[in-house]
């Protein structure tokens, strides 16, 4: 318990302003809607003729006349990718910045197991992106009862539910990762981030990629998805969940016999 | 039981050395130091120690317990000081000195606040502020708050001025006299000299020798000087033969009747033969061509 209230008392400072900067991001979205969407069924139309840029970014699917349609693409953009690149950013730098700066040997040579150790830190880094995504949803609500926007509940529940399951599982591969490498902490969570946003990209290009879905938690968050069948593809959030199983088991056996 | 006991202790890192077939005993209640180059492995084998690191081959033992599967009992009797102590960046010396006591589950407020008077480390500032000598003092608070049974000290003097060196070593001294055991690796010789019980000299990776500091001290060399002798050429079977102002200086060892011998063959003013001082002796190990 010591480390991870240590732990969440030095990432208080990032987490307020990635938290302020998503969350003003997600709000301005939603408040500038009423005024966007009279010219919205040009742009709609638009949007999903522009061939395969419209299906990369899963655009072609969507109608951008309803609230909840561009929610889901907005959204997308917003927490999507910033939460991503908080979520890695965070994790990577959890182990690996300790050991970087060298007051990991002032925290592993007290008598703290190195799971317990390992496991503060991960809960510490998940509990930093739940509050994260609380704060954006919160702000997201306020926005949409200002606009009265014509929100489905259920889809919006869903879609902050996937988006936080993607962080936690992209929290997860770069938490692995630098528990193998303490350099460059930083690098290797924001390519892990973009990484998987590309991979997705790839996936929505390219038919006979799809099976890329499995591997990038984006493939669960189509929001284009959600919207039409209020529900998450759980063949792509199971193998997600497997991905952040298996990548925080490995964290755990790395450090149980690292060399500090 | 001893407080530390190494058997054929080895690690390597990849293919470079660690250290070789350390074995090493520190009794309990022994104020140990720990001398050698840079590079010697005299942090290799304090980190082995602390279980931070595994050994390629060989055992452990602190106070009985093995070092890798006893780690946290070990720890929570160990008062550690890193050579570099790095703290965590914004935080507030105090903060740290409550963060370290909580990882101990242990309340060390009134002990903290008796050493930061001690040592004039001044708990408000954050350590981001600090000089190297005063980031030292906060490691050695932290190292000390909790009142170990075992002091493991990787040149603990490093950074801090001289009235410091010798208030830590008058807090150190009586911690030793109150039963707890001291390990300190140092190179300044003289502290090694003037504190320490037992003292071993690493090189290489492997222990060259261990002993009491007095025995190290009583070698049976004798360092020899002669005042107004030019015939330097003459001295032979002698080491570390070099001139000296007007006169020349060299370490003797063997017979003391061999030496008068020798000394009667050459022309001088003046002699003085004496012991040679611990650092000399160190630096002899250091220097030791093939160890």
């Amino acid at each position: 318990m010591t480390v991870f209230l240590h732990e969440l008392r030095l990432g208080k400072r990032f987490l307020m302003i990635w938290s302020a900067a998503i969350s003003f991001m997600l709000g301005v979205c939603i408040l500038i809607y009423p005024e966007m969407s009279s010219q919205m069924t040009e742009i709609s139309d638009m949007f999903a003729d522009m061939g395969s840029f419209s299906s990369a970014f899963g655009m072609d699917e969507i109608n951008f006349g309803e609230f909840m349609g561009y929610f889901s693409v907005e959204c997308g953009n917003v927490l999507g990718l910033g939460g991503a690149i908080f979520s890695a950013l965070i994790a990577a730098s959890s182990l690996a910045g300790e050991e970087k700066s060298g007051s990991s040997e002032f925290l592993f040579t007290h008598p703290v197991s190195r799971h317990s150790i390992v496991l503060q830190k991960l809960l510490s880094v998940f509990a930093e992106i739940f509050i994260l995504n609380l704060l954006a949803a919160a702000v997201s609500a306020v926005c949409m009862l200002i606009i009265s926007a014509d929100a489905n509940a259920a889809q919006i529940a869903l879609i902050f539910f996937a988006y936080f399951m993607m962080q936690l599982q992209i929290a997860a591969i770069a938490f692995c990762v630098s528990s193998f490498t303490a350099s460059g902490g930083v690098g290797i969570g924001l390519g892990i981030a973009f990484g998987a946003y590309l991979l997705n990209i790839l996936a929505n290009l390219e038919d006979n990629l799809t099976l890329l879905k499995y591997l990038t938690p984006f493939g669960y968050t189509d929001g284009a998805y959600i919207h039409r069948h209020t529900a998450l593809q759980t063949g792509y959030l199971l193998s997600g969940l497997a991905i952040l199983s298996a990548a925080v088991l490995l964290s755990f056996y790395q450090y149980k016999k690292k060399d500090l | 039981m001893k407080a530390i006991e190494t058997k054929r202790l080895t690690k390597y890192y990849g293919k470079s050395r660690g250290i070789i077939d350390v074995d090493l005993s520190v009794e309990k209640g022994d104020f140990f130091g720990f001398v050698g180059p840079n590079g010697a492995g005299k942090s290799t084998l304090i980190r082995t120690l602390l279980g931070l690191i595994r050994q390629t081959s060989g055992s452990a033992a602190v106070f009985g317990m093995d070092t890798l599967a006893n780690r946290n009992e070990i720890l929570s009797r160990v008062g550690y000081l890193p050579s570099e102590v790095t703290l965590y960046k914004g935080m507030k010396v105090k903060d740290i000195l409550a963060y370290s006591a909580n990882l101990r589950r242990l309340d060390c407020r009134e002990e903290a606040h008796r050493l930061c008077e001690l040592l004039e480390l001044d708990t408000e500032r954050k350590v981001d502020e600090l000089s190297f000598g005063n980031r030292k003092k906060v490691g050695i608070v932290c190292a000390m708050q909790h009142r170990p049974d075992l002091y493991i000290l990787d040149e603990p003097t490093s950074g801090l001025d001289p009235l410091m060196q010798r208030q830590f070593y008058a807090i150190l001294e009586e911690r030793n006299e109150q039963g707890a055991t001291v390990f300190l690796s140092s190179h300044v010789l003289s502290e090694i000299e003037r504190y320490c019980k037992h003292a071993a000299v690493i090189r290489e990776g492997r222990i060259l020798v261990c002993d009491s500091v007095e025995n190290l001290g009583h070698t049976g060399v004798k360092r020899v000087t002669l005042r107004g002798c030019e015939s330097k050429s003459a001295i032979h079977g002698v080491k570390d033969l070099k001139s000296d102002g007007d006169g020349v200086t060299f370490l003797y060892e063997g017979e003391s009747s061999q030496l008068l011998q020798l000394l009667f063959g050459l022309s001088f003013s003046d002699f003085t033969v004496t012991d040679p001082d611990l650092e000399e002796v160190f630096l002899h190990y250091y220097k030791k061509e093939d160890a």
